[in-house]
């Protein structure tokens, strides 16, 4: 799950990571209001959408004067901002943080995250603030300081000194930026984050260390003991028909293509798309409905399906494992029925009682394509819609 | 002879009065596997199914029913904590079916892993199969499986079912067939199952399958290339998927760049496994390898 950025500094304030004054806006009034409350001589208005490059699409405005600030907002409410990260379309801004300009001396970037290959939380600090840590990770990696946490002891503050030194700091920020780090770990534990980015932190004249971004992404496993967390979610910001899947307890990512899946287990139906790829169609989209596929997981799932006008086919591939085939087609044949289905329906079973389950789609009276393999499956839906 | 599990493996179920618990267990009695007891904090001196004690503890399975293997049906808040008390009780070799562990749990279950003698399978797992010795811990359909030759190892449940029934319908059968899971915090890694395979006189050629996010193939294959000595076909599931997003499994992503399906074919074909172009063509694939190793399969 993703939060927005005034969203991830509230969390940020709670644990105490240091961040700007900012106050939160709906309109160019408040903002203009927000920019006099500050009362900083420049003032930061922010577009807050969940996509990341909000600076480079245009999304972040440096305001000099109240009227401005009004200006700007005026400018960026209500707009489609593009970013690297939204898609085409882009995402529609529906709030403003307004913030206090800061005497920044120099910018890092400091990521938390964890590390697959040792199971460990890591910190990544780096000198090249602002820039994309990707692309800092894949040009100079040598830029980029890693510290690995101990479960059993967590953070130390040996390790933030480490890094601190590493990234050049001096005299008391050494200690700040120590203090800064310890938050953070607090943050990333205690709200079950699976990323805590910061890009970029920023040392100022005075010598404080500032968060001057938050990027804050929560492990979904862990949303059951994270209330205040949940109660951040922002639906306007999530794909509509991936919002009603979580509903279902589907497992749902919309794509561009125009064939439909539906598929039991999530590595098999990432093999389903492949397979649509190699034989020339195009996915619509990922739909793992789960071991059990019961008729009102299908039904569901074929709802989704349906609402994407792009869909001109739809593919059930499923194997039958410890539910049967018979009983699953029933299911399928019971959901179309239901859905009133009329694109192509291929269909591919496979497993226990598959034979008797390839009786009851053809008996079904519903024009579905039977197939033996999935890979004939992809071939007769390429065909299908040719 | 076979992997990780065989005829003197002794289950107990953790949570064996649950509905998914319950509901498997049946299944793996059903199929020969010795549930020797189950626990569930609360229903000690209870019976299940009228033959399977039920303790409070998985230490009183280990002393009173002499279990040395557990497999977890336990729901996702307390089942960090479950596998923990199998490593407590001296379980050699713990299964966690169990889908939807925090990360942060896990996170810390592995650093008590480190220098236990529990070895952990999962979690989000379908478990671990030797059909020779009738052994089936987990949620796969039995009757797919047939003893053979070719072990399986897989992080995708459905996926190792595609490749075992089509293994078994090609005539040949499976040594051990293991899913690992797809968290990505997890036990047991496909090294540790390779290095197995490898050293079982019974296994002759190996499928793996592998998915997007994460570098555990890569790291896989770089350790064929210096260490096996069987035949292998493999499968990577996820070519097609956008960088970003989660598809299904917590470790099915590619984030910055990293993780994709394509390097981890190159690395893959690179240390000589030869991989299948689609999971329809998984048996084939296995049986093409095993002919220009003339390795015998059936």
């Amino acid at each position: 799950m993703k939060i927005h950025e005034y969203q991830g500094k509230q969390i940020f304030q709670k644990y105490g990571v240091p961040v700007p004054r900012g106050i939160v806006v709906r309109s160019p009034d408040e903002a203009e209001r927000a920019a006099k409350e500050l009362g900083t001589r420049v003032t930061v208005v922010k577009a807050q959408i969940h996509a990341g490059g909000r600076g480079k699409g245009g999304g972040v405005k440096i305001a000099k004067s109240p009227q401005e600030a009004k200006d700007y907002a005026k400018q960026l409410l209500g707009m489609m901002l593009k970013t690297i990260q939204t898609g085409p379309e882009g995402q529609r801004v529906n709030t403003l943080y307004v913030e206090e300009g800061l005497d920044i001396e120099k910018e890092y970037y400091l990521g938390v995250t964890l590390d697959r290959a040792t199971s460990r939380i890591t910190f990544m600090a780096s000198t090249e603030g602002g820039v994309e840590i990707e692309v800092v990770a894949h040009n100079t990696p040598e830029k980029i300081l890693r510290e690995a946490v101990d479960p059993a002891v967590g953070f130390q503050p040996y390790q933030g000194r480490k890094m601190a030194y590493g990234l050049g700091l001096t005299g008391d920020s050494v200690t700040k930026f120590v203090k800064f780090c310890k938050a953070l770990y607090d943050v990333y534990i205690e709200t079950d984050a699976s990323l805590a980015e910061i890009n970029p932190v920023v040392k100022l004249k005075n010598g404080d260390i500032v968060a001057l971004d938050s990027k804050l992404n929560f492990d979904d496993n862990a949303l059951f003991r994270q209330k205040d967390v949940v109660g951040m979610r922002d639906i306007a910001e999530e794909d509509p028909q991936e919002a009603q899947a979580k509903e279902h307890d589907l497992a749902y990512i919309a794509l561009d293509g125009n064939i439909g899946c539906m598929v039991n287990g999530a590595g098999l139906a990432m093999a389903t798309m492949d397979t649509i790829k190699l034989v020339g169609g195009q996915p619509a989209n990922f739909l793992d409905v789960g071991g059990g596929a019961s008729k009102e997981k299908v039904t569901a799932a074929f709802k989704l399906i349906l609402a994407d006008p792009q869909v001109k086919a739809v593919l059930v591939n499923i194997f039958g494992g410890i539910m049967k085939c018979d009983v699953i087609a029933e299911g399928v044949v019971a959901a179309a029925k239901e859905v009133k289905l009329t694109v192509p329906l291929v269909v591919r079973l496979e497993g226990t009682n598959v034979e008797l389950g390839k009786e009851i789609l053809k008996k079904s009276g519903l024009a579905i394509t039977p197939a033996d393999n999935l890979r004939q499956a992809a071939e007769k839906a390429v065909a299908a819609i040719k | 002879m076979s992997i990780l599990v065989g005829k003197d493996t002794r289950v107990v179920v953790q949570g064996i009065t649950g509905s998914a618990g319950s509901f498997h267990a049946k299944q793996c009695m059903e199929y020969g596997t010795q549930i020797v007891a189950g626990v569930t904090p609360g229903k000690g001196g209870q019976m299940f199914e009228g033959k399977v004690p039920i303790f409070n503890t998985v230490a009183e399975a280990v002393k009173q029913a002499g279990a040395n293997t557990s497999v977890l049906f336990v729901p996702p808040p307390f089942a960090a904590d479950s596998i923990l008390e199998s490593v407590d009780a001296g379980i050699g070799l713990a299964i966690t079916i169990t889908e939807g562990i925090p990360v942060n749990d896990m996170i810390k279950v592995k650093r008590v892993l480190e220098g236990a003698k529990t070895r952990l399978i999962g979690p989000n797992c379908p478990g671990v199969i030797t059909p020779a010795a009738k052994c089936k811990i987990g949620i796969m359909p039995g009757h797919i499986h047939r003893p053979g030759k070719v072990g399986i190892v897989s992080k995708s449940g459905t996926l190792t079912y595609e490749a075992v029934f089509q293994v078994t319908n090609l005539g040949f059968g499976q040594s051990t067939a293991v899913g690992i899971g797809g968290d990505p915090v997890h036990g047991t890694n496909f090294i540790d199952v390779l290095d197995l395979f490898n050293k079982d006189p019974e296994t002759e050629a190996v499928i793996m399958i592998g998915e997007i996010g994460g570098s555990a193939e890569e790291e896989a294959a770089a350790w064929v290339k210096k260490n096996m000595k069987k035949p292998m076909a493999g499968f990577i599931a996820g070519v097609s998927a956008p960088p970003g997003k989660r598809m299904g499994h917590a470790g099915a992503i590619i984030s910055g760049g990293k993780g994709t399906a394509g390097e981890k074919i190159k690395a893959m074909t690179e240390a000589g496994i030869l991989m299948a172009a689609s999971p329809a063509e998984l048996g084939t694939t296995l049986a093409e390898v095993a002919r220009r190793a003339n390795v015998k399969l059936a």
